[in-house]
């Protein structure tokens, strides 16, 4: 009796949902497009949100995210030089609730780059863009996911051409605003063939509290080619997240994804990386700040499919208050992947008792010459430690100031973009003052 | 420089210092010789400001201060300086970059400007050759990974760098080789000026054929049970510490 009275509940608050965004119109999509989006709607009537029994999702119950009522997120136009990187030159492009917004934005166009709206690809259907959009997020049984194949609205179309070199980075501010507004945004990024691209994106709110975005971005790395995705997100504690981003890599590339979270009421970031070709390398480093009421939920699956590739993984966060962080990393070493070498390691610092970790690393593999490590360590600050420094006549504060920025900072070093890291490391600092 | 008066201290309900009285004066240096046990240690991370312990009675008058009253960072930045017996490895934290912060907390404590990159790099190149500790050693993480030597070469760096009125050494030639041993004096002995006075904590006479000392005061039980010259210092070596258990009123 009360499995189907929990499955009555969920569906409602799924039908909820589905009202709310069925409301959005896109009959006027390029018609190969709509077929995804029809097809992701089929998939969403056999699936439900997830409940305390789901395993993917055991220690992030979603509650506050599916009880609440919303409204879509509109496109604004707002101030965003306050989410500008000092010192970074940059093409800007600005999403607002799901919606990209040119005004805001300030990019030139570059030869051998096509950036534009992924709505204009679409119209456009660019070649890039069919063969790979919804390539990798299509049936994976994922709720949140399939909300999106099926109702997102607008993001970025990033398409690197071959052998093209971007000396720019470029800056994503993916805004959102108002109480209880629901956004779901969508990016694809493409690097083809020997190209080099370097991408930061800003996950931020403005005003407005409870509202949801659902970001997913696809995320393709040709044969050669390299990507560097930098990703901050600082929404504020009262809004919610769930980021996903299905990550393919062909042979001889190199991927680097860095995830900085400096606050939450909830956010979950869902990185898949599929390793199907070999001599890769992977380098996936997050960086998680809880304070107050935060809970901040990184799982991430890298997939070693085929031989000779290398993974580096390296999650860090600081707990504060009655913070709560997740760390979930996944990595298979497929029959086919010897000489796979990964790494894997998860540090936590809890700063109060009321804080929390669940962190679980793990390893599944099927080849036998490998080299495969994985790690995982909760503690507190080592109070010999602060008294060292403060016998040195650093403060207490100072010293713990220093110790955590050396913890944290260490999470975030594969970051190449200096004025970004600067910018990083200036968050952090301000964080523990 | 530093006046203690009847200092009596707990760790966890249980008395360790039984009421210490010593003055050290500006130009001297003091050793204090005892057994294991005998509060050596207790006396150096009271003095440092230690949590753990908590005083009782008695008090200490640091440079006309109640160093007592003093946070652990501020008897620091006054002028007091303790050479851990076991340095504290503290991953990330660059030698450097914490040395800094140390030395511009201590600027800012006493209303001076801060250091500048230049002189303060003169600053590290001179000091760390006085206790000839590799350059590399100071750009590392504080005390990762380094031998038990470079860990207490690296103490005496700090205090250079530090430049404190009062000095404890707290057990530093334990665990050390004879060579250590001489570099780790040579670099107090070089420290040493009028103006500055160190206190040098020791079970063993060794150190004090390098660091000669003006006085030596035994810790027994939890109280200076003798005090006397560099001599005393010799004596006990020779007779050992049964000669003052045995002397002792206890």
């Amino acid at each position: 009796m009360e499995n189907i009275n929990t499955t009555i509940a969920t569906s409602e608050k799924k039908d909820k949902f589905l009202e709310v965004l069925s409301t959005l119109d896109f009959t006027t999509e390029n018609p190969t497009f709509l077929q995804h989006r029809i097809t992701s709607q089929n998939e969403l009537n056999e699936l439900d949100f997830p409940t305390s029994k789901t395993e993917y999702w055991k220690y992030t119950r979603v509650g506050k995210i599916v009880n609440n009522t919303y409204t879509l997120g509109q496109p604004e136009k707002i101030d965003v030089s306050d989410f500008l990187i000092p010192n970074l030159d940059a093409q800007v492009l600005v999403i607002i609730n799901g919606h990209v917004v040119a005004d805001l934005s300030d990019f030139t166009s570059v030869d051998g780059v096509t950036l534009t709206s992924l709505s204009h690809a679409k119209k456009q259907n660019f070649e890039g863009l069919k063969k790979h959009f919804n390539q990798f997020t299509q049936d994976k049984k994922e709720i949140f996911l399939a909300f999106n194949n099926a109702f997102h609205t607008d993001g970025i179309y990033l398409e690197v051409a071959k052998n093209k070199i971007i000396e720019k980075p470029l800056h994503i501010i993916n805004i959102t605003t108002g109480n209880n507004t629901i956004s779901q945004s969508r990016n694809l990024f493409l690097a083809n063939v020997g190209s080099q691209v370097k991408i930061i994106e800003s996950f931020v709110n403005v005003n407005g509290e409870k509202n949801f975005n659902n970001h997913v971005s696809e995320l393709i790395i040709s044969e050669n080619a390299i990507m560097e995705y930098n990703k901050i997100q600082d929404k504020k504690e009262t809004n919610f997240s769930i980021v996903t981003e299905q990550v393919y890599q062909e042979a001889n590339s190199n991927f680097t994804i860095n995830t900085a979270t400096f606050n939450g009421a909830l956010v979950r970031n869902n990185l898949n990386i599929e390793v199907d070709a070999s001599n890769c390398e992977t380098n996936l480093n997050g960086l998680y700040l809880g304070k107050n009421k935060d809970h901040i939920d990184n799982h991430t699956v890298v997939d070693h499919k085929k031989p000779h590739c290398n993974s580096n993984e390296i999650y860090r966060g600081v707990l504060d208050n009655e913070s709560t962080g997740v760390f979930n990393g996944k990595v298979f070493v497929r029959p086919n992947a010897q000489k796979t070498n990964a790494f894997q390691q998860n540090n936590n610092i809890l700063l109060t008792d009321n804080a929390t970790v669940n962190s679980k690393p793990e390893l599944e593999i099927y080849a036998d010459d490998v080299k495969c490590s994985h790690g995982s360590t909760t503690g507190q600050i080592d109070e010999e430690a602060i008294f060292y420094l403060q016998s040195r006549g650093i403060s207490k504060k100072g010293a713990l100031k220093l110790m955590i920025n050396a913890f944290a900072k260490d999470a975030l070093e594969r970051i190449s973009i200096e004025a970004l890291q600067a910018y990083i490391d200036n968050k952090i600092e301000e964080r523990f003052i | 420089m530093i006046k203690i008066k009847n200092l009596h201290a707990n760790i966890d309900g249980k008395e360790i210092l039984k009421g210490i009285n010593l003055e050290v004066k500006a130009g001297e240096v003091h050793a204090i010789m005892g057994p294991n046990g005998s509060g050596k240690s207790t006396l150096s991370s009271v003095l440092a400001g230690r949590e753990e312990f908590e005083v009782t009675e008695g008090s200490v008058e640091f440079d006309g201060k109640d160093l007592l009253d003093l946070a652990p960072e501020d008897r620091a930045r006054e002028g007091l300086f303790l050479a851990f017996q076991y340095p504290i490895e503290i991953p990330g934290v660059s030698n450097i970059n914490f040395l800094k912060t140390a030395i511009n907390e201590k600027r800012a404590y006493l209303n001076q400007e801060p250091v500048s990159a230049k002189e303060f790099l003169g600053m590290v190149k001179e000091k760390s050759a006085l206790v000839e500790l590799d350059a590399k050693l100071a750009n590392r993480s504080v005390n990762e990974g380094f031998s038990g030597g470079e860990k207490k070469r690296n103490e005496i760096f700090q205090m250079a760098m530090l430049t404190p009125k009062l000095a404890i050494l707290d057990e530093t030639d334990s665990g050390l080789d004879i060579d250590a041993l001489r570099i780790v004096a040579n670099g107090v002995n070089k420290l040493k000026s009028p103006n500055n006075a160190t206190i040098v904590i020791t079970h063993y006479q060794r150190l004090l054929d390098y660091i000669i000392p003006d006085f030596v005061h035994v810790l027994y039980d939890g109280k200076i049970v003798k005090s006397g010259s560099k001599d005393l210092a010799l004596e006990l070596e020779e007779k050992g510490y049964d000669w003052i258990k045995n002397e002792s009123p206890l």
